[in-house]
């Protein structure tokens, strides 16, 4: 391992396989800010370009550019609340309201220090635990998979304030309805389309989030005659733009990190699980951790709400490789691709690829190290300009997010009824937040609801349209006994008078 | 007897997975899946039911925190014109193109929004859509569809 492990170290260190990394950082961060662009897209771009490139110099570039786009849709959420992934929808809960209090530098910073941190530390576990995580990886069947979506589902307890636990699960249902649109995976068949082939394909994310995100938000700025200029007219742009953080601030960081990134990182390991659920989790853990004063700051501008989901996606961005490089099988969309270009170079990856390629293997674990510095230096220097983009008024402000968000839409299909639906949603999710009815659980179940019927619908035909297979395994029963107990406790506190 | 906005809302939730439930038996699936432990109609059915069941708890439960919201303060005309543009946008953007429509649509939600810096106004519109248009199609090889600039001779 050690041998490796160096042969890797000078592949990574190489100054071409440096210069690639950058390269990665740099590219993906601007692809991951643009609207409807995510880390897909952004390797998906990269393919091209790698193919006359070593196995190793393409898959170093690749992972800059995937760490590149995840870091680059964190910004466009604390700074427009327009997440592009999936990964930094939990990042826009209290990474928008900082900005909005005139702290959108120090909310990028701690962005910035978190990402890095959550993939640092990732990136040890990986180093020490990657071969021997792709078993417990493997340990997990689709009953467990189901009963830990449900409990994912449960982390929008976190998400919904004192009394308010059933319109969050109200939400949980609607985003299950939405998800529910379209071809059913196996059997092909349409549901919930009316006849209209537009929607056979389903709803997309990136529809959905700009729809309950960026622009129901920049349609309640405008009802609310709330002028999000004014509230940074008081404060001065290098305020705005300060990367300060005190010592309490750094204090709170320095709590959530370490259990975020343990998490994500576990969470990236399972297959089809991924930054999404681990940023939810997290958010939702990191709730349950701090003490009282704190939970009512999340949502509002938490270090803690606004570190925590940003360290998991990050840790679960390096996790996710676990599964790629040892079992070849990839954990989310972004690994598919990769999969794919790894194919392209004629490698298989699997549990021998670290004894067969030692210099790619390692060589890509190294280069993460590197990857998470350089993502840091690049990005830091960069948050006082990026963080300006605030201090534009309402009435440029307002247009461009509507902008972003139709054109995120535009050029994923190419025809206007995704926008009228986009508007549509927006609408009616302005108006549900008028009644304080929360939007980050619609989007988490929107986001797993087809992962959830997968997994049930495995689970069910094995155990013969039975349901104990919820508690014939012990990993399922243990999950799925949280789970209630979750529940429960959320209703006796909604009604604890 | 007064009932609560949210309290409507939930019985408009009900009503919703009603007829989502009414939309589930309406699914045609396979006559070999009919009667199998799971198909296209098993997921949605458990939703429907989910939906029904909370929403009538919520209406039965007694509420403790009721949504409150001024209406007086809310600037519904500004909001409902700035969708109309927004609609008409949508309409638009196939026909004239991204790079037309796009600047137009901002050049107007800027002057709608009370903005009269005419230079700005053009700057973050025109030169802006065409700065985004080229990263996209110049830099990224981003198809954009644009049958205006097409007709120019400006994109292929």
């Amino acid at each position: 391992m050690i041998e490796g492990i160096l042969i890797g170290l000078q592949t990574a260190l190489s100054l071409k396989n440096i210069l690639m990394v950058a390269m990665g950082c740099f590219f993906g961060t601007i692809i991951g800010m643009l609207p409807g662009l995510g880390p897909m897209t952004a390797i998906a771009l990269m393919i091209p370009i790698t193919y006359g490139f070593e196995p190793a110099t393409g898959l170093i570039l690749m992972a800059g550019v995937y760490y590149g786009a995840v870091f680059g849709g964190s910004t466009s959420s604390i700074l427009i609340n327009a997440p592009g992934v999936p990964g930094t929808v939990a990042t826009a809960f209290d990474g928008y309201p900082m900005a909005q209090q005139g702290k959108a530098g120090k909310a990028l910073a701690i962005a910035a220090y978190s990402s890095f941190a959550g993939g640092t530390i990732s990136a040890i576990f990986l180093l020490f635990a990657a071969p021997s995580l792709s078993k417990v990886s493997l340990a997990f069947r689709s009953p467990d998979y189901f009963a830990l979506m449900v409990l994912g589902l449960t982390a929008v307890s976190a998400f919904s304030s004192k009394g308010q636990f059933l319109k969050a699960m109200m939400m949980v249902i609607l985003g299950l309805m939405l998800a529910s649109v379209g071809q059913d995976s196996l059997s092909d068949i349409t549901r919930f389309t009316f006849n209209n082939m537009n929607l056979t394909d389903g709803i997309s994310f990136v529809l959905v989030v700009m729809a309950t995100f960026a622009m129901s938000e920049a349609l309640t700025i405008i009802l609310k005659g709330k002028d999000p200029s004014r509230a940074t007219e008081q404060i001065s742009l290098s305020q705005l733009g300060s990367i300060k953080l005190d010592k309490d601030e750094r204090n709170k960081m320095l709590k959530s990190i370490p259990r975020s990134s343990v998490l994500g990182f576990l969470i990236g390991v399972l297959p089809g699980a991924g930054a999404t659920i681990a940023s939810f989790l997290a958010y939702g853990m990191e709730r349950n951790y701090v003490n009282e004063d704190e939970k009512k700051k999340f949502g509002k501008g938490s270090v803690h709400g606004l570190a925590a989901p940003e360290t998991a996606n990050n840790a679960a961005c390096s996790g996710s490789f676990v599964p790629l490089l040892t079992l070849g099988i990839p954990g989310s969309g972004t690994t598919a691709v990769m999969l794919g270009a790894l194919l392209g170079f004629g490698i298989q990856p699997g549990p021998r690829l670290y004894m067969t390629n030692p210099e790619i293997f390692w060589s890509v674990i190294m280069s993460m190290y590197i990857g998470m510095v350089i993502l840091l230096i690049l990005n830091l220097p960069l948050i006082p300009y990026i963080a300006r983009v605030l201090a534009t008024p309402k009435n440029f402000l307002i247009p461009l997010i509507l902008f972003f968000s139709v054109t995120g839409i535009y050029l994923m299909s190419f025809n206007n009824f995704d926008i009228f639906l986009m508007i549509g949603i927006a609408v009616v999710a302005t108006f549900l937040r008028l009644y304080n009815f929360p939007m980050p659980p619609l989007i988490l179940a929107f986001v797993l609801g087809g992962l959830m019927e997968e997994n049930l619908r495995r689970s069910l035909l094995i155990s013969d349209g039975s349901f104990n297979f919820l508690w014939d395994r012990p990993l399922t029963a243990i999950i799925f006994g949280g789970t209630i107990l979750l529940i429960t406790w959320q209703i006796y506190k909604s009604f604890k008078k | 007897m007064r009932i609560s906005t949210d309290k409507i809302i939930s019985l408009l939730f009900f009503i919703l997975s009603a007829f989502y439930l009414y939309q589930t038996y309406q699914i045609r699936v396979f006559s070999f899946d009919e009667n199998a432990p799971f198909n296209a109609k098993t997921f949605p059915t458990f939703i429907a039911y989910l939906g029904m069941f909370l929403s009538i708890l919520y209406v039965v439960l007694p509420e403790r925190i009721p949504s409150k919201v001024d209406h007086k303060v809310l600037d519904y005309k500004s909001t409902l014109f700035l969708i109309i543009i927004v609609i008409i946008y949508g309409f638009i953007i196939l026909k004239a193109g991204f790079f037309l429509s796009t600047s137009l649509f901002l050049f107007l939600s800027y002057y709608f929004l009370g903005e009269r810096r005419w230079i700005w106004m053009f700057v973050l519109s025109f030169p802006f859509v065409a700065f985004f248009m080229f990263l996209l199609h110049g830099v990224l090889d981003i198809y954009l569809r644009d049958p205006f600039l097409k007709m120019l001779g400006i994109i292929g």
